[in-house]
């Protein structure tokens, strides 16, 4: 049970990860690769303040949010320069600095060691260590951050996003400085990675850099590529998926010493064949 | 009364002159037709008015506005300026609704986070969508339309914004000719409500039953301009066309 319950926390943190970064790349038609970077602000920002200030976690999570907000903007900034593989590629050099950051500010993240001694959140004398209390608060963050996406997504707002993603040089015709509003969408998006990243921190009550990598940028864009860009329920179905699927071929029974290696080659396989056979993704709308 | 000028417009293409040193004058209220041979820089024009691609040289000014030598596409609206595309540029994966709700609604970034759409916004898109009659395919996505229905929503889309200035690159092409009288209809009325359209065409049938005035462009210059009929009778206008 114990093991269901942390699939089910990760899949809630991936799951927030994975309909923020929709926002930006499903939406907006931004194929940003730098989502893991205010994951990893979240976390950090968490992971710090609960072992060197006396704050809760919440007040933790705001200023993580917060840190990830600005860095976003700024980072925005210079990628509403940039449109198409030059945005992605860009948007990949930012990950790369800001890991960069967590690897060698020793100082404040202690670099490799990472930090660890990380606490469980309380709210008014509610503690929620268990990880089944862990597991009601992660899903109800991720629900809210559902609607929220949902909310932005049906507005006026989102309706300009989809036509930026269909093409942003007729929408601009009509009087929209679509700049502003790749702007806003990346660091709404980036805030909510750092919700995630926060519930990451004290979830595992360990960070390190090694969880911030592009390549778990890359995790999380296949989460939606796989789900359906540009549909809530298909993101939450892909990082269902992708959470369960390791976990799974777990269970084949392959030799000890190939058992891993076999394991990346089908789940490799698998997404492959997916994106060859349903390239728009599972509940998709739209190929990227 | 003139509603657009350019002076010297200039717009070079690895050294060749797309638009070269063109200086019009577009009067109010009236439809002025641009035509010319392939390759003329009729389109680059249209693109140079609307922002979508950089002036080289010369100025643009709209409604009186002060002279612009740097037009970003955004701004056109503010000066009452809309466009249609050569290759209809629709937002393909939004329903037909949205294609036209979407030019209606707020353009605050943060005031359109907490609205949908008011019922105005949706009693003008149900106007024009009715206009070329595609009220009932609302809720299909653009992309599913053929390509006339495609490129009567474009014009729909212009409809509307309600700017004063309107750039129409080849309205008529490829439309069978029921389309082409919904089209040349909607030109009409236009003109009647005091709007000016710019018009790109191909058709010399549908240019002199429409323009008031002629535009001709040969190499990115100004070839001729005039009343429709004696223009299009000129011989340097014909040889233009036909060669010499």
């Amino acid at each position: 049970m114990e093991y269901l319950i942390h699939l089910a926390i990760l899949f809630s943190i991936y799951g927030i990860l994975g309909i923020s970064l929709n926002l930006v790349v499903g939406y907006t038609g931004l194929l940003s690769v730098t989502h893991a970077a205010f994951y990893g602000l979240g976390a950090y920002a968490t992971a710090i303040l609960l072992t060197t200030t006396g704050i809760g976690f919440f007040l933790s999570l705001i200023i993580g949010v917060l840190v990830a907000i600005i860095t976003s903007f700024l980072i925005g900034i210079v990628l509403s320069k940039f449109d198409d593989d030059y945005y992605a590629l860009a948007s990949l050099g930012f990950n790369t600095i800001i890991f960069a950051l967590f690897l060698n500010w020793q100082s404040l993240t202690r670099g490799p060691l990472g930090i660890p001694g990380i606490s469980r959140p309380e709210l008014f004398g509610f503690d929620f260590s268990s990880n089944l209390s862990f597991l009601i608060l992660s899903l109800i963050i991720l629900v809210l951050i559902f609607y929220i996406s949902k909310f932005i997504v049906n507005s006026s707002f989102g309706r300009v996003l989809k036509a930026i993603r269909g093409d942003e040089k007729a929408i601009q015709v009509f009087g929209y400085n679509t700049a502003y509003y790749k702007l806003t969408i990346f660091v709404i998006s980036a805030g909510m990675a750092a919700v995630a990243g926060s519930l990451f921190a004290s979830y595992i009550t360990f960070v390190d850099p090694s969880s911030f990598t592009v390549f778990e940028s890359i995790f999380i864009l296949a989460i939606i590529i796989l789900g359906g860009l540009s549909n809530m329920r298909g993101v939450i179905l892909g990082a269902l998926f992708l959470i369960l699927l390791p976990e799974a071929l777990r269970f084949v029974g392959f030799p000890p010493d190939i058992a891993a290696q076999m394991r990346q080659v089908i789940y490799g396989l698998i997404l492959v064949l997916l994106m060859l056979y349903r390239p728009q993704g599972l509940l998709g709308e739209y190929k990227l | 009364m003139s509603v657009l000028q350019t002076k010297n417009l200039t717009k070079r293409f690895d050294g060749i002159n797309a638009v070269n040193n063109l200086s019009i004058d577009v009067e109010k209220g009236k439809i002025t037709s641009i035509i010319g041979p392939n390759g003329s820089g009729k389109t680059t024009l249209i693109n140079l008015l609307s922002g979508m691609i950089k002036i080289d040289d010369g100025v643009v000014s709209f409604n009186g506005s002060k002279e612009l030598s740097k037009i970003q596409p955004y701004q056109v609206g503010f000066y009452g300026v809309t466009r249609t595309f050569q290759e209809v540029r629709l937002f393909e994966q939004m329903t037909v609704l949205d294609n036209i709700l979407v030019v209606l609604t707020e353009r605050n970034v943060f005031n359109s986070l907490f609205e949908k759409h008011k019922q105005y916004h949706l009693k003008k898109a149900q106007e024009v969508l009715e206009k070329i009659g595609l009220w009932e395919k609302r809720n299909q996505l653009a992309v599913n339309l053929s390509y006339g229905q495609r490129k009567l929503l474009e014009i729909a889309r212009v409809l509307g914004v309600d700017a004063e200035i309107i750039l129409l690159d080849e309205p008529f092409a490829g439309l069978f000719p029921e389309m082409v009288k919904i089209v040349s209809g909607i030109i009409k009325e236009l003109k009647q409500k005091g709007k000016t359209v710019i018009l790109i065409e191909h058709n010399m049938d549908l240019i002199r039953e429409l323009s008031d005035h002629v535009f001709v462009m040969d190499e990115g210059k100004l070839l001729a301009e005039g009343e429709p009929h004696k223009v299009l009778e000129k011989r340097e206008v014909v040889e233009a066309y036909l060669g010499e």
